[in-house]
């Protein structure tokens, strides 16, 4: 390999990125490369996995092979016997000490929440629930131990189908019965909305169920000295898992420290409490010693939460120009056996997004909430606001097909226009900005959306076996989950504040705590970026720490595109408070008064004199202080919360062109168009890279993913042999584009991200599969769009049965 | 248990393996090189991709045995004191990596197939890479960090 070396030493690359910029330009903006990427680069990574503690012991579980039923006899005793093994227990040695796994969102007061230990101790409910576990010297002696533990099951029916499941006479998957909770919102007069509506579209989808796949697998390591604990964990939560974790276990929270190390993606499947957590914390107590456990995927896509999973019966009424009236939504979710941290909020949040950016009259949602034999759904990847913005985008585009409307123009009618800005929606939300006009004109500029209709009108007419087809999905999500006042409208079980903490160290260097938890998305970067403006230091003095509960010591950790939102503006905030001391600092330092100062680029200077202290230099005098006044300090550090008023509204249009092949079912993506608005950028190159990701697995929803139980409740799908992820072949090159409608929420005006491209994309590919099957009287197919789905819908219009 | 000696990353090993030990624990668990990550457990996700002899393999389905007498290099290997290759560059250049976990395969991946065809077209990136998955990046940025990793490497290699 030497001969193509090119001798650039990694460190170099930041400086590098700092070449030609002017001096003075502001940072929040600048395509930025990332501090993060060297490490990662060169394998100096810190995964759960790669950890290790002298005498550190490997914990494996035994997991049900049954979706359900009672144990009747678990004995560990031979595993206990076995070389290298240190110890081996069952649930039912456990049952006293473990707990139950919480579940932090009652939405509704009819709730149910079944108790949930993380080794089941007398019912097993889905096939991947853990039974038993062996700690051993290393994990091949843990694996044979395994495979020593006798147990038995008296087989329960399993409970797959929602419907079936809320039938009378079904068997229950607990006590109280297989309906988890219901709710519904009511907004206008409904009845009056479907009354004698001259068009009235009534359709039921599919959410298949989704394994979420972070490419890295889960891991605990669970340490102890005496009565403190350290617990490191892939987790996207570990504030959150602290709290948490304390009041399960009962280990007191000042005697635990959570870290989250280098996490190899999360996209929700990371924001869990999980057993193995749970259960590694109690075995170090038990034993005294470091435990770790490491997932292997197989394990991991029986038990790693599982997304989406709905049933949605949704009915719409409109006029004959295409307004809508009313919009009547009805889902089923499936809540898996238990619930998990979020389970039960998941299809809520989906709630106020079923109306989307349509003006209408009336609204209804409802939701049931239901128990099955399978694992547990929770937060994945845009959680609820997909599966809402599936729905409506499908629904919008029969509605223009029933009125042979073209199904930009449908959307142009209905749509919130930008001068109607702050819009108070029929479900309740207050959009702050947007400009949905804006975002369509230059997405269907940059797809060339009428030659693309010109094509496909001409393959109609010459029967070409590969059909054209266009889809668009025009959308907005709420995002940057935080007000907590809407929040606990909510019932969910915290507030929403973010936490941000700046320090000065003498050399002027800087340090920003962020209470969010990074896993792929580059907080370091765009952290330094808003420090280096609020405090006018340069990008390369600015370093970011995160991810430890002893140095990060307060936060609400990252999901739901909340971390620039809100952690990122938390952080801003303390640079201001950083800054107001430094002027009281500069005062006493240049003799003069406070008011006497103007700031520029990152120093104080005495008003119309060349007197000046850098916010560097000061940081040096707070270290060498010695006769500061009454009130002054000597730190230049600060911290401070954000809770900001509102949710942010991104929104977008994307544009998907097909090519279906009407003889094989074959899909393939021709061009794939997304503007978006994602209002103020901090870092363009970091938005492009998650918008590229979001998209992509939106479309992994539309054509290749889903979670298979077969009639026994066994997952087909355990492993990525059989769990189709898309490959770098599978996919096209996604033309991108931004328009920008700053959020009034924030002062930076930023939106958030992470979820957008994954909202977007699923309806405007398969909205794309539909147009070009409609000529067949094709009007819909089943997700994934396999060709096999599509093939057979094109024999007989025969989609898969959707009861309901 | 057999004795195998296996050089990895320019240093000799003398190391006795259980005939059924994975080359990929091998490096992570014996020899410290945790700079290879796993992903799965079915060859299928080529986070564990390192080059064996000069050729790119899933050390996750090479059993450590079968390396006996072979040269491995990692991730952390493949520049030479603290240096970057010229692919890992072009990963940072065009944001080619997000989490980072399928990185190192990614990379190793990619040096491997600029063996055989030094200018990849697009097309051919992307099917030299369907035995890599990320869930990241979509993949975009990856493909144009091979295309700039591969002129690099061209010059690197032309120029003395
Ligand atoms: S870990 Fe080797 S291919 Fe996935
Ligand atoms: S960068 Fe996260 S999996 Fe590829």
């Amino acid at each position: 390999m030497s001969e193509i070396d090119t001798g650039m030493v990694a460190e170099q690359i930041e400086q590098s990125d700092q070449i030609n910029e002017p001096a003075g330009t502001s940072e929040v903006g600048r395509p930025r490369r990332r501090k993060e990427d060297a490490r990662l680069l060169t394998g100096r990574t810190q995964w759960t996995d790669n950890l290790s503690r002298p005498g550190m012991l490997q914990v494996m579980f035994l997991r049900s092979p049954m979706a359900h039923a009672r144990i009747t006899r678990v004995d560990v005793s031979g595993a206990r016997e076995l070389p290298g093994v240190v110890a081996a227990f069952s649930g039912q040695d456990f049952a006293a000490e473990q707990g139950s796994l919480p579940c932090a969102w009652p939405v509704s007061e009819d709730i149910v929440i079944p108790d949930h230990p993380p080794m089941a101790v007398s019912e097993v409910r889905y096939v991947g629930e853990a039974v038993a576990c062996v700690i051993a010297t290393d994990r091949y002696r843990a694996a044979d131990a395994l495979e020593a533990i006798d147990i038995e099951y008296e087989p329960l029916p399993a409970v797959l189908d929602m419907n079936e499941a809320l039938a009378d006479g079904s068997p229950k998957v607990h006590e109280a019965g297989n309906k988890a909770f219901s709710v519904k919102i009511n907004s206008g007069d409904i009845d009056a909305a479907f009354r004698d509506a001259p068009v009235v579209i009534d359709r039921t989808y599919i959410q298949q169920r989704l394994i979420p796949s972070a490419m890295e697998p889960r891991a605990v390591l669970a340490d102890t000295d005496g009565d403190a604990f350290t617990i490191s964990s892939s987790t996207q939560i570990p504030h959150v898992l602290r709290v948490m974790l304390a009041v399960v276990t009962g280990i007191p929270e000042h005697k635990l420290r959570v870290i989250a190390p280098d996490v190899g993606g999360g996209f929700g499947s990371k924001l869990q409490v999980t057993a193995e957590e749970v259960l590694c914390l109690l075995l170090a107590r038990k034993l005294g010693r470091p435990v770790k456990w490491t997932e292997s995927r197989s394990e991991g896509n029986l038990t790693v939460h599982h997304g989406r999973d709905q049933i949605q019966h949704i009915r719409l009424a409109a006029e004959a120009d295409g307004r809508i009236r009313g919009l009547q939504v009805d889902l089923l979710a499936d809540m898996g056996a238990y619930l998990m941290l979020v389970t039960p909020g998941i299809p809520l949040l989906g709630a106020s997004m079923f109306n989307a950016i349509y003006k209408m009259d009336a609204y209804e949602f409802g939701c049931t909430g239901v128990f099955t034999t399978k694992m547990p759904t929770d937060a994945y990847r845009g959680a609820g606001r997909p599966e809402a913005t599936f729905g409506i985008e499908r629904v919008m585009d029969e509605l223009a097909a029933e009125l042979k409307m073209d199904p930009v123009e449908v959307r142009r009618r209905n749509w919130i226009k930008h001068d109607e800005f702050p819009y108070t929606t029929i479900s309740g939300l207050t959009y702050d900005s947007g400009n949905y006009e804006a975002a369509t004109d230059r997405a269907l500029a940059l797809f060339g959306y009428d030659k693309l209709r010109a094509e496909q009108a001409d393959r109609r007419d010459r029967g070409d076996p590969v059909q054209l087809g266009i889809g668009v999905s025009t959308y907005t999500e709420m995002c940057g989950l935080a007000p907590s006042r809407m929040l606990g409208e909510a019932n969910y079980g915290a507030g929403g504040w973010e936490h941000g903490s700046v320090r000065m160290l003498p050399t002027g260097k800087v340090e920003v705590i962020t209470g969010t938890s990074p896993h792929g998305q580059g907080h370091v970067t765009s952290w330094s970026q808003i420090a280096a403006d609020a405090l006018g230091v340069p990008f390369d003095d600015v370093t970011v720490l995160h991810g430890d509960t002893a140095i990060a010591h307060k936060g609400m950790d990252t999901y739901g595109s909340r971390s620039l939102v809100v952690g990122g503006i938390a952080v801003l905030k303390a640079c201001e408070k950083v800054k107001d001391k430094a002027r009281k600092l500069a005062a006493h330092v240049l003799e003069c008064s406070p008011e006497d100062l103007e700031y520029a680029a990152g120093a104080f200077k005495v008003r119309g004199t060349d007197t000046q202290k850098t916010i560097q230099e000061l940081a040096y005098a707070a270290f060498t202080a010695h006769d500061l006044p009454e009130g002054v300090e000597a730190r230049l550090d600060s911290d401070a919360t954000f809770d900001p008023e509102n949710y942010s509204f991104p929104h977008g249009t994307h544009l998907c062109a097909v090519e279906v092949d009407t003889e094989t079912g074959m899909v393939k993506i021709r061009s794939y168009v997304a503007v978006d608005d994602v209002g103020k950028v901090v870092n363009p190159l970091i938005v492009e890279g998650q918008v590229h990701g979001g998209i992509a697995q939106g479309i992994a929803q539309a054509l290749f993913e889903e979670a298979v139980y077969d009639a026994e409740g066994n997952l087909l799908t355990t492993t990525m042999a059989d769990y189709l992820l898309p490959s770098a072949a599978d996919l096209p090159a996604f033309q991108l584009d931004r328009t920008e409608s700053p959020a009034t929420s924030n002062p930076l005006g930023v939106k958030g991200v992470g979820e957008a491209g994954t909202i977007a994309s699923t309806p405007a590919v398969v909205n794309a599969i539909v147009d070009a099957l409609r000529p067949r009287g094709i009007h819909d197919v089943r997700m994934p769009c396999t060709p096999e789905r599509v093939w057979r819908a094109l024999q007989d219009g025969a989609l898969e049965g959707v009861r309901r | 248990m057999p004795r195998i000696t296996v050089t990895v990353d320019g240093i000799k090993y003398e190391e006795d393996v259980e005939p059924r030990l994975l080359l990929v624990h091998l490096l992570r668990e014996r020899l410290g090189k945790t700079g290879t990550p796993v992903g799965c457990d079915t060859s299928n996700c080529g986070a564990c991709t390192v080059m064996l002899d000069g050729t790119s393999v899933k050390s996750c389905s090479v059993l450590a045995v079968q390396a006996d007498g072979c040269e491995v290099v990692t991730i952390e290997g493949l520049g030479v004191n603290g240096s970057m290759h010229p692919m890992q560059r072009a990963f940072h250049e065009e944001h080619a990596l997000q989490c980072g976990y399928c990185t190192p395969g990614m990379v190793m991946a990619a040096i491997d197939l600029l063996r055989e065809d030094p200018e990849p077209s697009e097309e051919a990136i992307r099917q030299g890479l369907e035995g890599n998955l990320c869930r990241c990046t979509g993949y975009c940025n990856i493909v144009k960090a091979v295309r700039r990793g591969a002129q690099e490497m061209g010059r690197a290699v032309t120029t003395p």
